[in-house]
């Protein structure tokens, strides 16, 4: 039985209406309760600021992609490394860090929950291999099938049924936890070196649109009452003008009822909210973006920051890396997955003194801070897209004060200081909307119950800082905050202390969730299935699910589908 | 005219003998027969006045080997011989790495000689020659 | 009896997995679907070659002793060295491979695997400029030119061509499997009217041609997929092939930079590259624009001839420049089963995927200095565990004279070179036979190998083996600590 008792901190808990009151916290047996023996173990947090432990609704951490980055990029090892202790295994660091080392740096900022985006079905083993390395933190992730060939077939057939079904048992048998879709319609195209270039435009030899996969595929979502909505990456990603498209896409999601839960979430939108119509006029639509999202209710999204650094390109969007191959001809890994998708890495350097980058960097803080209501956007870099995850504390910084930005903006490209929306921009984030960005809201679009927030039932998963919040002007004293928010003075996670003033001190494997999707009639796996799956796939249907061995600390969530 | 000497470039590589042997066991006779030989192009062995099956000496700066000469049935290959991966072919492999960690398996000039009165050794004689166990 | 279906076969980067076992008192009996190297593994894996228990070196033999004795013996060999080499790695378990990666670093040495004498060098051409490429299943369906360079699958990856390139159907493309039957016919009727030629001209010889192209000057216009394969000596791929391009030893670089020139529309002013007439180079190069897909396989043939990373990096670059046109893949040909699993389990615990060192503490890669090899050639290694590979066979004889002047632990199923040759031997079950477990086929593809039967009594998987020695090198380590802090 283990207790603990945080006493005294003021807490941040959003989804539970709390905001910076002082209050105690009780855990016994890895979560929140109402009260604790004498006996527990106490944490004065006095002065302390006390929130859920961060959720991270999108980060590229694990699986096959992450690891061939790690593999092409020595270089990028070599600047950063991680020596063993009594605790701790030994690793590499900077924007692909390996899987230990990736569990302890998220825990030192106080997450004890993140997503992987990104998983081919064919390597889910792979994934689940690594996140069963990755300590600290619970994870899942989302299986990419919105270029699986038995998904684009059921969709051209209008059987939306049958698609649900197979989705489900696509679920339980990637241990995946939601919908994932890049590029919808571009990465099939991309088999022989296509794409697609409106969500109207025709998948060649599938005879279906971009619009039709992303609105099929959320429909879908609904019949089986996933927790998270579809998780899309829309079409013409990365490009100038390409704000149309994603206006189009959610648009085009209006056409699914929302019935008060958000039926699309798009990531990384910073990369969606480029206007102008090439790489020289290059530049900000969040204005546009922002006031359509800050009209309607029915999606959310995330930023996908850029961090000014060295970092490394990875995503499914095959030839959306392509692209950045053609523009900066550094080495290039790409790498499609039959009947499924693709991928590609390139190494990618955001450089202040470059208009594009720079513009990008605007662009994100721009959206955060436009979208009125936090509980629609999330913070991320999309992370090592955008910038490595340990950089959070830095997007903090920019959110909460203004002066940050300022001090940040007057040293880019001078045509993106003149283009950029920030100067006009006054509104400084207070903790609690921080909160929002980081975790509560994050859990709340995931549908993840006991997380995000330290109501009596919560999972102890709590994140303690150095900030005292009556004492503190933040937006002011921006990089003592930032410090805090790098190093927690505390972060547990399930009732444990792992994290103390920074350094990793316990150790906890961190559990690895999927959805148990229950349809009344589960998906038919008959001959027929069968015989077309030997035709798709050069593996056999025996050896395409990820078994329970594969899932070091299991934890299946059950969804009753309406189908 | 049959010569004394013949100056070739060394392959080593797998063959599909080699590769049902290895699983079979190293200390097999299917292992024994797929590596302690050496492909030769046909006329190459008309030169050295090689027959086929018979034994001979392939050396390099790195040592030398018995091997039994083999007709490659398959193309000319003149100047060239090709030894399976194995105990025999590392006795003559060269072991410059290049400073990246692979020691030059393919393409190293090697010299051939009649051994026909030499014995192709067995892997456990040939480990105990080489290494004294 | 039992059937046992899908099986993956631990053998080759091919990790077929349709094989069909049939199974009889705890004895694999039948193989169906497999090629002769599977056949001889699942049939032969149990003759009188295995190691039968633990074995230590008393007075210069190989006598028996317990699992203890020999988990003692090898915890202390690796705890008290300095800069030990725990080499191999790739005929095993991911599973293993992890623990592998642990123990290393937790004796602060060397963790390498038989890449370094495989495609070590394809990993280092990768670094230095990326790899456009994609799993078996896209060739499968889509590839309408498939080239072979310097790799002979038919003997080295028995069923790659009729599993995923030339010879199977996909949803794009379709089998060249009966055409290729038809040729061998047509074949057989020349052969038979040459030979009859022959003996009514007086046996007189056709010169053979360094560079042996049918018919040549032709142009390379048959229908749907076509077949190149590129090497130095006529393999039997080679003659299964649509074309056949003879290289000379050691001139692959500068025949694939030729190509490079021509595909970028250059022009070049000599009359052959490599002992290919640059006329045939053209046809070659105008095939390589003019596909919907195509793809480059490689193996050592490239990685252990002269330039080495250097040919692999030249081909990657060509397939990169050839993206610019059309869509081209590039893939090593992964010799052992799970080879490319000890580079992946390598890479994401400790960043890099082969040639780890960790005796500072954390792990650095410096290939040429942290790789196997060099320390062995350098004389700086003090002790070396090898398990799952046997560079008693196969590394060069003068690193194998260091390796066994210090101990030498050794865990295989088989009595190989390098257990004759080891201090302490480790008899272990097989994986994917008598151990379940998890590998990576050549294109990253991950596959679950099974269990089939039971392993002999006593005999113990790889991963216990590494466990039981890691927890006690761990004890070792712990008891010296507090000696010292005793002091």
């Amino acid at each position: 039985m283990v207790e603990l008792l945080i006493k005294n901190g003021f807490v941040f808990d959003p989804i539970n209406g709390i905001n910076g009151e002082k209050m105690d916290i009780a855990i016994k047996n890895g979560k929140i309760v109402e009260k604790v023996t004498r006996k527990a173990q106490l944490i004065d947090a006095t002065g302390l600021t006390v929130m859920p432990g961060g959720v991270d609704i999108h980060t590229h951490i694990a699986g096959g992609e992450v690891n061939t980055g790690r593999i092409v990029r020595p270089e990028d090892h070599v600047k950063d490394v991680v020596s063993k202790t009594a605790t701790t295994r030994s690793g590499t660091g900077y924007s692909i860090p390996s899987t230990f080392v990736t569990g302890y740096r998220y825990s030192k900022m106080g997450y004890t929950t993140v997503m992987n985006p990104s998983m081919a079905p064919l390597e889910a083993k792979h994934t689940h291999e690594e996140l069963n390395d990755i300590p600290l933190l619970d994870k899942a992730s989302y299986p990419l099938i919105g270029d699986w060939w038995f998904v684009l077939e059921y969709l051209r057939k209008g059987d939306l049924e049958g698609c649900a079904r197979h989705v489900a048992w696509m679920m339980d048998i990637t241990k995946g936890y939601a919908i994932k879709i890049v590029n919808p319609g571009g990465l099939e195209s991309w088999g022989f070196g296509h794409n697609v270039h409106s969500i109207d435009d025709q998948v060649p030899n599938f005879c279906i649109t971009p619009r039709e996969i992303i609105v099929g595929l959320a429909k879908v979502n609904k019949m089986l009452n996933l927790p998270h909505s579809i998780h899309l990456h829309t079409n013409n990603l990365g490009l100038p003008g390409n704000y149309v498209t994603t206006l189009e896409t959610m648009k085009a999601l209006e056409s699914v009822p929302y019935e008060g839960r958000p039926v699309g979430h798009i990531t990384h939108l910073q990369f969606s909210s480029f206007g102008g119509d090439g790489w020289g006029n290059m530049k900000s639509a969040a204005e546009e973006i922002s006031s359509y999202i800050n009209a309607h209710n029915h999606m959310t999204f995330d930023m996908g920051q850029v961090i000014f650094t060295d970092t490394t390109t990875m995503t499914a969007d095959g030839p959306f890396e392509f692209t950045l191959y053609q523009l900066s001809g550094h080495k290039w890994v790409n790498s499609d997955v039959e009947t499924e998708t693709s991928g590609g890495i390139i190494p990618f350097h955001y450089k202040k003194n470059n208009a594009v980058n720079a513009t990008q960097w605007s662009i994100g803080l721009e959206l955060a801070l436009l979208i009125k209501d936090p509980w629609k956007m999330f913070m991320t870099t999309d992370h090592p897209n955008g910038g490595p995850f340990f950089a959070y504390p830095r997007i903090l910084a920019w959110l909460m004060s203004k002066k940050a930005r300022e001090a940040t903006l007057k040293k880019c490209h001078k045509k993106a200081q003149k283009k950029s929306l920030l100067p006009s921009i006054d509104r400084e984030l207070s903790l609690y909307e921080l909160a929002i960005m980081t975790r509560a809201g994050q859990a709340k679009a995931l549908g993840l119950k006991n997380k995000g927030h330290l109501g009596v039932g919560a999972d102890a998963d709590i994140a303690i800082y150095n900030i005292n919040p009556e004492t503190t002007d933040i937006a002011r004293k921006y990089k003592s905050v930032r410090r805090a928010f790098k190093h927690a003075a505390y972060t547990i996670k399930d009732g444990q202390i792992v994290v103390k003033d920074g350094e990793v001190v316990g150790n906890v494997s961190g559990r690895t969730m999927w959805l148990d999707v229950q349809t009344a009639e589960p998906c038919r796996i008959d001959d027929e299935m069968r015989n077309k799956f030997k035709e798709y796939w050069t593996v056999e249907y025996d050896n395409y699910p990820v078994t329970d061995h594969y899932v070091k600390v299991k934890d299946p969530i059950i969804v009753k589908a309406s189908v | 005219m049959v010569e004394q000497k013949l100056k070739v470039t060394l392959l080593t590589g797998r063959t599909i003998e080699q590769g049902v042997g290895k699983e079979k066991g190293k200390a097999s006779k299917e292992y024994f027969d797929a590596c302690s030989m050496c492909y030769m192009d046909a006329d190459d062995m008309k030169k050295l006045g090689v027959k086929n099956n018979t034994n001979i000496l392939v050396s390099t700066p790195d040592g030398s080997v018995v091997l039994k000469a083999v007709k490659y049935p398959r193309s000319a290959t003149p100047g060239l011989i090709y030894v399976p991966y194995g105990p025999w072919a590392n006795a003559v492999c060269s072991d410059k790495t290049t400073s990246i960690g692979m020691p030059s398996f393919k393409g190293t000039p090697a010299e051939v000689e009649p051994a026909p009165n030499k014995q192709v050794l067995t892997i456990e004689e040939l480990l105990k020659s080489e290494f004294g166990r | 009896m039992s059937i046992v279906k899908s099986v993956t076969c631990p053998i080759c980067g091919c990790l077929c997995d349709d094989i069909e076992l049939t199974v009889e008192n705890n004895e694999v009996v039948k193989v169906k679907n497999g090629c002769a190297i599977c056949e001889s593994k699942f049939i032969g894996y149990r003759g009188e070659h295995r190691i039968k228990t633990p074995l230590m070196r008393k007075n210069g033999k190989l006598v028996p002793v317990s699992m203890n004795e020999a988990v003692h013996a090898a915890a202390e060999v690796l705890a008290n060295s300095t800069y030990p080499i725990l080499y191999g790695w790739s005929s095993t378990s991911s599973e293993a491979q992890r623990v592998g990666v642990e123990l290393t670093e937790e004796v602060g040495g060397i963790m390498d695997n038989t890449a370094v004498v495989c495609h070590g060098p394809s990993i280092l051409g990768v670094q230095e400029v990326g790899i456009p490429t994609c799993t078996l299943g896209q060739i499968r369906h889509r590839a309408d030119l498939i080239i072979y360079w310097g790799c002979d699958p038919w003997s080295a990856h028995p069923r790659h061509l009729e599993r995923y390139t030339s010879f199977t159907e996909g949803r794009f493309e379709k089998s060249e499997w009966k055409a290729y039957m038809q040729k061998l016919k047509a074949q057989a009727g020349q052969k038979k009217m040459q030979s009859a030629m022959r003996i009514e001209s007086g046996r007189t010889q056709l010169r053979p041609q360094t560079c042996s192209i049918p018919g040549m000057p032709q142009t390379m216009s048959k229908d749907g997929r076509k077949l190149i394969v590129i090497d130095v000596r006529k393999t039997m791929s080679a003659e299964m092939a649509d074309y056949y391009i003879q290289v000379e030893p050691n001139k692959d670089y500068e025949l694939m930079q030729a190509l490079r020139v021509l595909v970028r529309d250059g022009e070049l002013d000599v009359d052959k590259v490599a002992g290919v007439p640059v006329e045939y180079l053209k046809q070659v190069a105008d095939a390589l624009v003019n596909c919907e897909f195509g793809v480059i396989f490689f193996g050592m043939g490239l990685t252990q001839t002269a330039g080495k990373f250097r040919n692999v990096e030249v081909a990657i670059s060509l397939v990169r420049d050839l993206n610019m046109r059309t869509k081209f893949s590039i893939m090593p040909m992964r010799g052992h089963f799970n080879v490319t699993g000890a580079n992946v389990v390598s890479a994401w615990q400790t960043g890099y995927p082969y040639g780890v060192d960790f005796s500072l503490g954390y792990p650095r890669y410096n290939p040429g200095e942290t790789t196997c090899m060099d320390v062995l050639l350098r004389e700086e290694n003090d002790a070396s565990l090898v398990i799952a590979a046997d560079p008693g066979a196969n590394f060069p004889k003068k690193a194998i004279e260091n390796m066994v002047k210090h101990p030498l632990i050794v865990i295989d199923p088989h009595m190989n070179a390098t257990s004759m040759l080891g201090d302490i031997v480790f008899p272990s079950a097989f994986v994917g036979i008598e151990v379940e477990g998890t590998a990576y086929r050549m294109d990253h593809v991950p596959l679950p190998l099974k269990k089939v039967v039971e392993p002999p009594k006593g005999i113990l998987s790889d991963e216990e083996i590494l466990t039981k020695i890691l927890a006690q090198v761990k004890l070792i380590k712990s008891k010296k600590t507090a000696k010292k802090a005793e002091a």
